[in-house]
């Protein structure tokens, strides 16, 4: 038994790669040993900026000997075959066995390998690594041609048993392994020497290297807790700076750093963001007023003032960066103040994509849709429309040239600046959600009115243009998009009939994107959509584009006709598909929904989920379960029968004909069963309509138990048939219950 | 323990000294209107092929959209960058890099210095490496890459390349607030000049030209004309009818390529470029600076060899 250590030790890895990258040690080094026939008890690795590590413990002397046996040809085989498996087993004739078989004699290979030494093993292991390691981007250095993250200097490898610690010999283009490492680039530079894991993880410690870079991040957020506590602040979590901060230092030193009183009326956000962004600062804030008062940043070193030049640096730089931050703070309040005007009409010369329209056309297009789609929210179409209107401005303010990241925030401050109502204002920011799966969704109106008509906007833009997500591609994150929607009309109990409002939509962006700069006629195109809706309007448009020649000529008409239905109906599967996707995660199955989908109304998505929560619960009952199976049964006769004898039993049972007490039982049930459920599917009241439909379960029971269907007297049997055909019009009018699997 | 410096001048002075002792030819500027250090041919076209290299520079570096008319602290249309390229790369760059923060008064005992993920790229010049920025004290101090490919050429041997920006650098190390209050020259000296004194009207002047004056059609003829000419050398024999010689006009085609450069970022300070014309335009500055890198690793400053 032996422990191995390696560490390959080059110039600065990237923060965001160290911990993959001592995965990828781990993993690539330790399948090659076993691969090899090396067995092992134990590994870990590690990363800080300048190293990657890997200890191994209890790693087998060397590999087992393996003896393997193969069969070969037959003595008699042709030349050429005895020949080929003697090149695969790398033996000679006289070195292979003859033996006797079934078939005659035969060839057989006895192929003893060796053991080999783990050194050995590891070297090769080690340099095959080296070559292959996967690194998001590497680079060359010097004139060699070794690809590493950044240049490689050591590779450190040592074994280390009973006997002591020895080299394992290897050299990757000119880099001889070694037993050497550096401490701390600027505290501990010197060259030294190690013989276990443990000696050099304690080395390393007093060369002011950390190893571990859990070990460093709990000493940052200790110290900086700690350091914030005596000042009453409190740090703000941020796990990934941490994890980031953690692996730009060996030896971290926190230090606390005050901001200047200047700055400290700026939105906290927008302080936390520039100082994290740009310094990579943590931001203490004080929980009474939610103000960032103070930062702490964390360098590398430690020095004889102890930290103040440091510290005096960067509050310098952090000046600088919130001069910054505060001069366009200042300029964008005064065009907010001035009522936004100059951003709204800047979003003009912004693409919002080559092929649709400008960022201001958006906009415009979203104030319509949002004015269309209030008055279903139960928002007030002027207020959604003016929300809209300045729901985007904010992209064009200094401060989200600069951070990105506050779209939306900013657009609230601003909002609340330009003197609009705090629920108009809160629209620029709210429009955006929900943006992943467990984002929240946004409850008011306005808000879910504007973030509606946004994400239907930028979907039925992309549909029209044949943009659609395929696989795992979606750049323009459609999926989100229609998820959003998905959740904003489920959350908020809205019900939108999507079908014709997706079709006019992508009528009009159809046309914008083949004829965009004709602006006008498409407006009237899309008003005339609205007002008539489509199929009058590919009617009408004809007269009305009379008015410019080249529109009529170039049969714009036509091709809308060709594509809008197809793309339509195209998006609102994928609004189904995505819908499918967000209900399998709530327990409800793909074939409930599918049975929805089928019925009338489905582009009502709100509905369309009422339904197919009624009918999970209900078939997760006993009546509903066995309803299901009568359903089915009712169904397979009727359809045989209505084979068999090529008419269709639609209607005509009476119960005059009816000569079982089951069968007029189920003709009452029937009845009884209608007239509760048509009111109820009015209503869109689908437990109770479902709940009626269950309690046919007792009478079809019993009716299939005592009832022969087929009778002999004919008019009997038409009777029965249609008697069945009422059962399954009752329960399709409910749910398409043919989809139901099982 | 070195010294500090007092101006600007002697920042620049004791880099210039300290590059020549590690064996650097210390060139001049490049004479011609350009973005960044990394644009003069000592760098651009000398990364390229395989002879080695060693050059050290300063050069004066222009960026209208920067243009704050001198009131900005640190921001400015025009300003210095210090450029070092070692071709091959030495492995102890890092080390000789940190010897020169030391030689200008940054002594690392004290400071926090850093190399912090920075891949660089430049489209115009269809160039990347891989490097870091230099922090020191949470400040951004130097660029250090590694070049990769130049011109759509990869590097062989790879070029180490050191950008300080220097301004931002001396006003670190000289505690100035503003960049216009910095000792450009010996403030004991008797005509002690400011960054300002000698910087701050010019300040004015260009950004008022970039931004509201130059005039768009001229610029979008300079830039036709500066493309076309640069196609039209590369497209010359490579004999020379007169002396009969093989003469690549590398330099020249590329001097039209740093032209087109340069007035791509005046047009784009002027506004006229929309976001889709702007990866267009790019394009065609990378098409030439290609042509020319094609053209350069020809010639036998780039190690070709050439039948006689």
């Amino acid at each position: 038994m032996a422990d191995l250590l390696i560490e390959l030790f080059s110039e600065e890895i990237p923060a965001r790669m160290q911990k993959k990258a001592s995965a990828d040690l781990q993993k690539m080094v330790t399948d090659g040993l076993v691969g090899a026939g090396l067995t092992y008890a134990g590994a870990a690795a590690f990363a800080t900026p300048r190293r990657l590590a890997l200890s191994v413990e209890g790693l087998t002397a060397e590999s087992k000997a393996v003896r393997e046996e193969r069969k070969g040809p037959s003595v008699s085989a042709p030349d050429k075959a005895i020949e080929g498996f003697m090149r695969s087993t790398g033996l000679t004739k006289d070195q292979l066995e003859v033996r006797d078989d079934k078939k005659g004699q035969v060839y057989f290979a006895v192929i003893e390998k060796p053991g080999r030494k783990a050194a050995e093993i590891i070297a090769e292991v080690l340099e095959k690594t080296i070559r292959t390691f996967p690194w998001p981007k590497s680079m060359r250095w010097g004139e060699g041609s070794l690809k590493w993250v950044r240049p490689l200097h050591t590779i450190l490898c040592i074994l280390t048993d009973e006997a002591g610690a020895e080299v394992v010999p290897l050299e990757v283009d000119g880099i001889v392994s070694g037993n050497t490492t550096r401490g701390h680039r600027f505290m501990a530079p010197e060259v030294f020497s190690v013989t276990s894991f443990e000696d050099y993880e304690a080395k390393l410690k007093r060369a002011k290297v950390v190893l571990r870079a859990e070990e460093r991040e709990e000493l940052i957020w200790q110290d900086a807790t700690n350091q914030a506590f005596a000042q009453g602040l409190e740090v703000v979590e941020d796990r990934g700076l941490l994890s980031e901060v953690a692996n730009l230092v060996e030896w971290p030193v926190v230090l606390m750093g005050t901001i200047a009183d200047d700055f400290l009326d700026m939105p906290p956000e927008v302080l936390q963001t520039s100082m994290k962004d740009h310094q990579k600062f943590f931001s203490l804030r004080n929980h009474k007023t939610n103000r960032i008062e103070r930062f702490i940043t964390v360098a590398n070193v430690e020095t004889p003032d102890n930290g103040s030049t440091i510290l005096a640096g960067n509050q310098k730089v952090l000046f600088a960066r919130l001069s910054d931050a505060k001069f366009f703070w200042e300029n964008d309040l005064r065009v907010a103040k001035a009522g936004m005007d100059e951003w709204v009409e800047g979003l003009k010369s912004v693409t919002f994509h080559n092929k649709l329209c400008s960022q201001a056309d958006r906009v415009e297009r979203i104030v319509a849709l949002a004015r269309e789609i209030a008055p279903i929210v139960g928002a007030d179409p002027e207020e959604a429309a003016q929300a809209a209107r300045v729901a985007k401005a904010d992209l064009q303010s200094e401060m989200i040239y600069e951070f990105p990241e506050l779209q939306g925030l900013m657009g609230r401050y601003y909002g609340q600046a330009a003197g609009l109502s705090d629920a108009v204002a809160a629209v620029a920011e709210e429009h955006y959600a929900p943006l992943g799966p467990s984002d929240d969704v946004p409850t008011a109106p306005l808000s879910v009115t504007v973030a509606l008509a946004d994400k239907l906007d930028t979907l039925t833009g992309f549909w029209a243009i044949d943009e659609k997500p395929t696989g795992s591609k979606d750049p323009f994150a459609l999926r989100r998009a229609a998820l959003g929607v998905i959740r904003l009309l489920l959350a908020n109990d809205i019900s939108l009939p999507l079908r014709e409002l997706l079709k006019s939509e992508i009528a009009y962006r159809f046309g914008y994107a083949e004829y965009g700069p004709i602006v006008d006629m498409y407006k009237q195109y899309a008003a005339a959509a609205k007002s008539a809706g489509l199929d009058f309007i590919y009617d009408d448009l004809s007269d009305r584009l009379e008015a410019n020649e080249e529109l009529v000529q170039s049969g714009i008409v036509e091709q809308s006709r060709a594509a809008v239905p197809g793309a339509t109906s195209s998006l609102l599967s994928f609004f189904h598909d995505r819908l499918k996707v967000f209900l399998k995660d709530q327990g409800i199955r793909h074939d409930i929904i599918d049975a929805c989908i089928a019925m009338p109304g489905n582009d009502d998505l709100t509905l369309l989920v009422k339904r197919a929560k009624a009918l999970s619960e209900t078939l997760a009952t006993d009546d509903g379960e066995n309803l299901l199976q009568g359903f089915k049964r009712a169904n397979n006769i009727l359809t045989q029968a209505e084979e068999k004898d090529g008419v269709a039993y639609e209607y005509g049972a009476d119960i005059k004909f009816a000569e079982h007490d089951s069968e007029k039982a189920l003709f009452a049930a029937l009845d009884s069963a209608d007239a509760k459920i048509a009111p109820a599917m009015k209503a869109e009241d689908f437990t109770t309509a479902m709940g009626a439909m269950a309690a046919l379960r007792g009478p079809i029971d019993a009716f299939f138990t005592n009832v022969q269907v087929n009778a002999d007297n004919d008019i009997v049997r038409r009777n029965r048939l249609n008697l069945l055909s009422r059962i399954r019009t009752i329960c399709l009018s409910v749910a398409d219950l043919t989809r139901i699997e099982g | 323990m070195a010294d500090k410096p007092r101006s600007f001048q002697e920042i620049i002075l004791r880099l210039q000294t300290y590059w020549a002792g590690k064996g650097c030819a210390i060139m001049q500027p490049y004479d011609m209107e350009v973005g960044a250090g990394t644009f003069h041919p000592a760098t651009t076209l000398r990364a390229l092929g395989s002879k080695a290299w060693a050059a050290a520079y300063v050069q004066p570096s222009r960026r209208p959209t920067d243009g704050r008319y001198g009131e900005n602290p640190n921001r400015l249309q025009h300003y210095y960058q210090y450029q070092v390229l070692i071709k091959p790369s030495p492995p102890d760059l890092q080390d000789l890099y940190l010897g020169s923060l030391e030689a200008i008064g940054i002594d690392a005992s004290m400071h926090d210095i850093r190399f912090v993920e920075d891949d660089w790229e430049s489209p115009t010049l269809g160039a990347w490496g891989l490097g870091w920025e230099v922090w020191c004290d949470g400040m951004e101090v130097s660029q250090f890459t590694y070049f990769q490919q130049v011109g759509g050429h990869d590097c062989k041997p790879v070029s180490g390349e050191l950008t300080y920006g220097l301004e931002r650098l001396a006003m670190y190390i000289l505690d100035v607030d503003h960049v216009m209050e910095m000792p450009f020259n010996d403030p004991q000296t008797p005509i002690a000049l400011t960054y300002g004194d000698v910087f701050k009207q010019t300040e004015e002047e260009y950004a008022r030209w970039n931004f509201d004056v130059a005039d768009t059609d001229t610029l979008l003829q300079h830039f036709k004309d500066a493309e076309a000419e640069c196609e039209r050398i590369l497209a010359q024999e490579h004999i020379d009818p007169k002396t009969g010689k093989r003469i690549i006009m590398a330099h020249p085609a590329y001097d039209q390529a740093i032209k087109a450069s340069h007035v791509f970022n005046l047009l784009d300070a002027r506004g006229v470029i929309s976001v889709t014309e702007r990866q267009a335009y790019i394009g065609r500055v990378r098409a030439l600076t290609k042509a020319c890198a094609d053209a350069f690793v020809q010639t036998e400053a780039a190690g070709a060899v050439v039948d006689a």
